[in-house]
């Protein structure tokens, strides 16, 4: 009884994270149709800056408390990264074919993943005293950091806050206007470049959120952006690609499952996943809630 | 059938198959006119340009970019390690006659999960399977190596005639693999010549350029679309397995994805557009990557980066970029 | 001989009737053309017979045989063709290879990738006859990507011909080409089909082109048949007065 709360627990708190990077990849698909395969390293970018600035504060004295800060801090800066590269390095291949758009995010890929090797070096990087500065709640007989509990909040917060903003907002119109007919919505007077560089610093926002709220639990190590990006690719391909809700739904699956499998068959966990994703892709291409 | 109409004027192979042969033989006498270390560099390029090649059948003529092609470089390589260190083979043969099939069924594999989706499912799908296997050669430390990898010494070529040992034996050895290789390189070029201007090579360039009209031409698209990434990915395991007795070492790294990320560099370098492009590429690229590694240890920062300015730049790569300085020094206008 | 036959053909988009219970029946050998307003459900009709879309419900009958749930390439093998009325083709072959390609798939060749293309004579002396037929052999060596509009109808119809179909569909074969264009267009699409006694069912909009071409005008309308006949009868029906008038005479 006592692990089966653990697994949902983690599973919530995997879950959480997986959605954040999920989602912003099916955002930016769904409002520019772009599939960035530098998108994993962003998260992994929000997680080394956060652990970084974390390890600073500490350095300078700051109180746990303030350590908070540090996260939206870490995800704003992954923000701005790709508020900054849209408009240089994605903006060029719209109106080319598409082979172009991939090879550009790929060669993106390769360059970020060495930037990071470059500012941190090959060793890990935690953040624990922004997790230990929560303390350990008792449910029961069992014993689960607080911080998680707060990650999965987080995490439910996101989801609220996102659907609110695409659904509830006049931003949010603008972003479905601009998805659904790019010509049409700039005919209108759409400001379409500023809405695809608002998208697209949207969606870097919540991969490096997610980064940044999953390193003072799990340290920042090299090669973490490509394991997000699959994990997430998986997530995407069970729920539907441009669908908030399929990464929803795709998340909490894909988290069970790898939570599951981490605890009952660690050795062929992934497998598992890839087998779940390929049964999904021969029998709904477009996965549970996909539209493209 | 006679044709009634101008006769197509079947365009002459005798200038082609003349500049084949003069390169062939360029390539047989270079050994005389350069040193030792040229030779084996220019092994590896040729080599490059066999898993740039055999990458090109599914982007340039069938118009699928795959990221996971280090995967079938990779089943190659492990391939000839796995038959030295558990059968104790070292004919070089053996292993091609082996590593072929193995590349080939793997490539069939990954194939049919794969073409099912295009574009970015099919480019992801692939690299999540060549992480899949990398992830596998790490996990699996035991059987092969883990990180440490696996030592390939020199395998004996032609059945055993010629082996390796003694005073001079590197000299030899290099000599004689390079010739091994040209040799295969050489039979891989005209292979994929063949095949992409054979009825099956125009079906794929048809479903490249238009599916739509592909499929009301009765072409079974799917079908089409596997049979070029069971081709494309044996040519690129070949060259992993002519890789791996030359570096003398496997690991996983060339397993991991931005080993695939180079194959696709070099078709994008010499051209994806055009047959000899990925040859060149590969053959230059080998060149860039050696020298830029003795240069910098941030080689994939500098690979990303000129990736990006060629894409940006010079998107019809080397080949394509002097065959359009050709045609302006002509005057003619190219489409 | 009845070629084709539709039974009650119906296909519905959300609130649109594309197709509402349609009757089409084409004789061999006939050239007809199937003419109607924006929407009228022509190109749906197409699409259903050739195997682009599923129908709601309704059978599709070719030489007696139900095709309904077959599949595209089963109807190609049958004898069914179709060109598309946005121009369709292979831009990064050459014009011979687009032509040559339509026969090498009719000929089950395209599994063939130990020899030259263009080393089967066979093939070669049929595209080249089918590109004289159609005024583009000077063109062969030249890539389709680069021809002018109306060299490019002629070869999305030429790559349907050279499947040598029993039942060839043309979707709009002169749209967006000048009217001086229009007339060599029909001029030899005409002719070469009528010649190879392939039957065509043409799918246009300009009138002129349709009285001055076809043996049998029908013309749909909202989803449904609204007149059948020879240009003649078309001409006198006061229905299709009204439907015409209401349209503009020359698209």
């Amino acid at each position: 009884m006592a692990i089966l709360i653990l697994q949902i627990l983690n599973s919530l708190f995997y879950a959480s994270v997986l959605f954040l990077i999920a989602a912003g990849l099916s955002l930016i698909f769904g409002v520019m149709r772009i599939v960035n395969m530098a998108h994993g390293t962003l998260y992994a970018i929000g997680a080394y800056v956060t652990a970084w600035l974390v390890g600073r504060a500490i350095g300078l004295g700051l109180a746990p408390a303030w350590l908070f800060v540090l996260i939206p801090v870490g995800a704003i800066t992954v923000a701005l990264l790709g508020a900054a590269i849209e408009p240089v390095l994605l903006r060029p291949f719209y109106r080319r074919a598409e082979e172009y758009q991939l090879l550009v995010t790929f060669g993106l890929l390769l360059i970020l993943e060495d930037v990071v090797r470059l500012l941190w070096g090959g060793l890990p990087l935690s953040a624990d005293p922004l997790m230990d500065a929560l303390p350990i709640i008792r449910i029961g007989t069992l014993s689960y950091p607080g911080y998680n509990l707060v990650v999965i909040g987080i995490g439910a917060a996101a989801a609220v806050a996102l659907w609110l903003v695409v659904y509830r907002t006049k931003f949010g119109v603008m972003l479905r206007a601009t998805s659904q007919d790019r010509r049409m919505a700039s005919a209108l007077g759409l400001n379409v470049g500023l809405v695809y560089v608002s998208a697209f610093a949207i969606g870097c926002f919540m991969a490096g959120l997610g980064g940044a709220i999953i390193v003072p639990s799990q340290a920042a190590v090299l090669g973490m952006g490509i394991d997000a990006l699959i994990l997430a690719f998986v997530v995407v391909v069970i729920g539907g690609l441009g669908s908030l809700q399929g990464a929803l739904v795709g998340a909490l699956i894909v988290s069970f499952v790898r939570t599951a499998g981490i605890q009952f068959f660690p050795e062929i966990e992934l497998a598992v996943l890839y087998l779940i994703a390929a049964i999904v892709l021969i029998v709904k291409p477009t996965g549970l809630f996909g539209t493209a | 059938m006679k044709p009634t109409a101008p006769a197509l004027t079947r365009r002459s192979h005798v200038p082609l198959l003349a500049a084949g042969a003069l390169a062939f033989i360029v390539l047989l006498l270079l050994p005389a006119l350069i040193d030792i270390y040229q030779v084996q560099l220019l092994t590896y390029g040729l080599i490059a340009a066999i898993a740039a090649l055999g990458f090109n059948l599914l982007l340039g003529y069938t118009g699928l970019l795959s990221f996971g092609h280090s995967a079938f470089f990779g089943i190659g390589a492990y391939t000839v390690a796995f038959l030295l260190r558990y059968l104790d083979l070292h004919s070089m043969e053996l292993y091609i006659l082996i590593g072929i099939p193995i590349a080939a069924l793997t490539s069939a594999l990954f194939g049919y999960i794969c073409v099912r989706h295009t574009r970015i499912f099919f480019g992801i799908l692939t690299l999540a399977l060549s992480q899949v296997l990398y992830s596998l050669a790490l996990k699996f430390f035991w059987v092969t190596g883990g990180t440490d990898g696996l030592r390939v010494p020199r395998p004996t070529l032609l059945a055993g005639l010629v082996n390796f040992q003694g005073a001079g034996s590197f000299q030899r050895f290099i000599n004689a693999y390079y010739y091994y290789v040209v040799v295969a390189f050489a039979i891989c070029v005209v292979l994929m010549w063949v095949i992409v201007h054979s009825p099956f090579g125009k079906a794929l360039q048809a479903i490249r350029d238009n599916e739509v009209r592909a499929r009301f031409l009765g072409l079974r698209i799917r079908h089409f679309r596997w049979a070029a990434f069971l081709i494309s990915g044996t040519f690129t395991g070949l060259a992993g397995i002519l890789w791996v007795p030359l570096n003398g070492l496997t690991t996983p790294e060339v397993l991991y994805w931005p080993f695939s990320g180079e194959i696709v560099f070099a078709a994008l370098l010499g051209g994806f557009r055009n047959f000899t492009g990925p040859i060149v590429g590969g053959i230059v690229f080998n060149y860039l990557k050696t020298y830029a590694i003795a240069t910098t240890e941030y080689w994939q920062l500098l690979l990303g980066a000129v990736l990006v300015a060629l894409v940006l730049v010079l998107p019809t790569g080397i080949v394509g970029g002097l065959s359009k300085l050709a045609a302006g020094l002509r005057g003619k206008e190219k489409p | 001989m009845t070629l084709l036959k539709t039974v009650d053909l119906r296909k519905q988009f959300g609130e649109t009737r594309a197709c509402d219970g349609v009757n089409f029946i084409v004789k061999e050998g006939e050239f007809l053309s199937l003419v109607g307003s924006n929407g009228a459900g022509k190109t749906s009709l197409v699409n259903l017979i050739s195997a682009h879309l599923q129908p709601d419900s309704g059978q599709i009958l070719f030489q007696d045989k139900d095709i309904t749930f077959t599949t595209v390439t089963d109807r190609i093998r049958a004898g069914i063709a179709r060109s598309f009325q946005i121009v369709n083709l292979f831009d990064g072959l050459s014009v011979f290879d687009n032509v040559a390609l339509s026969i090498f798939s009719r000929e089950g060749k395209t599994s063939k990738l130990a020899r030259l293309a263009e080393h089967d004579d066979e093939v070669a002396g049929e595209a080249l006859e089918v590109l004289s037929q159609f005024g583009l052999a000077s063109k062969s060596n030249a890539v389709a990507g680069g021809l002018a509009q109306g060299e490019r109808k002629l070869l999305d119809v030429a790559i349907a011909y050279a499947l040598r179909p029993k039942l060839l569909f043309l979707d709009e074969p002169t749209s967006g080409v000048s009217t001086h264009d229009k007339a060599q267009i029909m001029d030899t699409v005409s002719s070469v089909v009528r010649a190879g006694r392939v039957t065509a069912v043409v799918i246009e909009h300009d009138m002129d082109v349709v009285f001055r071409y076809s043996d049998r005008i029908v013309m749909m309308h909202e989803g449904r048949f609204l007149a059948d006949g020879t240009p003649d009868e078309i001409r006198a029906n006061k229905d299709v007065a009204s439907i015409l008038l209401g349209a503009p005479l020359a698209s």
